[in-house]
């Protein structure tokens, strides 16, 4: 683990931030259009520190990704995928387990829903983040099964109408467009199964 | 001491203007800090920024903070718990309109309210 764990920060980091106009779009659709832009600020702050965050334990260096996103990103997501972050780092041992993975990630997802005020189907990254941490935790996960299973909960929040966050002010008007929280979360959890297969 | 007022807009120029008419109401006599506007100074909110209202506005007697928007209320939780215990328990957020509930609110610091009563003055702007 502490040995990918640079190529899973520069993986993760560069994704997100190449995906920055895409998930702008999504955001333009149903918000106020900024969750491309707060993530690579985000991120690129992660890539900047990235000398200090890797010289840590793993715990620790997820702490301080956690930290430098809460800092940095500047909207909503921030103190979200910051507590994402930040819980995992308090929950993994320096080197994780599978099951220890299913545990820090149902923690994080309780932590997430608290931090938000948030549940499942109110189109949000919970809505990827849930299932996966459910389907870690039935012990039958392989990362192709991950993969597809975020890939379509990213999916699934097309058709929902958002009660949490700005989308909820449109309403019937929410339906028909991915949250974007939901995509920037399948893309980190898309990438960590890339980086551990060595495809990334 | 007086309750001390925070507002956190995710625009600046609301932030100003919402302290503006604080200060046309209470002058100097309320603790004020306001903030404004994500890391890079667009629209969104930044929660170093919103630790150093908070700072700025520091009072004995509690602090109350009014925010616009979800992100504005998130990123103020989130700097909330990176305070001090005993400093946390001295903070409110007021679930009231930003512009009308920092004046209120101002308004009953300025006239000796405790921070529960401050709470309670911004929320009565709130449909219940």
């Amino acid at each position: 683990m502490a040995l990918s764990l640079e190529r899973l920060v520069d993986a993760v980091s560069s994704r997100i931030i190449a995906a920055a106009d895409e998930l702008t779009e999504l955001d333009s659709a149903i918000g106020d259009a900024d969750h491309g832009l707060n993530m690579k600020r985000g991120f690129e702050a992660v890539l900047a520190d990235k000398a200090n965050i890797l010289a840590k334990p793993l715990p620790d260096a997820l702490k301080a990704i956690g930290m430098t996103l809460v800092m940095k990103v500047g909207g909503a997501s921030g103190p979200l995928y910051g507590t994402l972050f930040m819980t995992l780092g308090k929950e993994l041992p320096p080197e994780p387990t599978a099951a220890d993975m299913a545990r820090a990630l149902n923690a994080a997802v309780e932590a997430i829903k608290a931090r938000g005020k948030a549940d499942f189907n109110n189109k949000t990254m919970l809505d990827v983040l849930g299932p996966v941490a459910t389907h870690l935790s039935s012990g039958s996960a392989s990362l192709a099964s991950i993969r597809a299973l975020a890939d379509e909960s990213a999916r699934a929040t097309i058709p929902m109408k958002a009660i949490k966050g700005r989308a909820s002010f449109l309403g019937e008007r929410s339906i028909g467009h991915m949250d974007p929280g939901s995509r920037s979360s399948q893309i980190m959890i898309e990438t960590v199964c890339d980086v551990l297969e060595g495809r990334s | 001491m007086t309750v001390g007022i925070v507002i956190v807009s995710h625009s600046p120029d609301v932030a100003r203007g919402a302290a503006d008419m604080v200060r046309q109401m209470v002058g100097d006599n309320v603790p004020l800090g306001f903030c404004g506007g994500n890391p890079d100074g667009g629209l969104g909110t930044s929660v170093e920024k919103i630790l150093g209202a908070i700072d700025a506005a520091w009072s004995e007697d509690g602090v109350a903070i009014l925010v616009d928007l979800g992100g504005a209320e998130t990123n103020s939780e989130m700097a909330i718990e990176m305070l001090a215990p005993d400093r946390q328990a001295k903070i409110v957020i007021c679930n009231a309109p930003v512009v009308e509930g920092a004046v209120m609110a101002a308004t009953e610091a300025w006239g000796g309210g405790t921070l529960a009563e401050v709470k309670r003055t911004a929320e009565e702007l709130s449909p219940q």
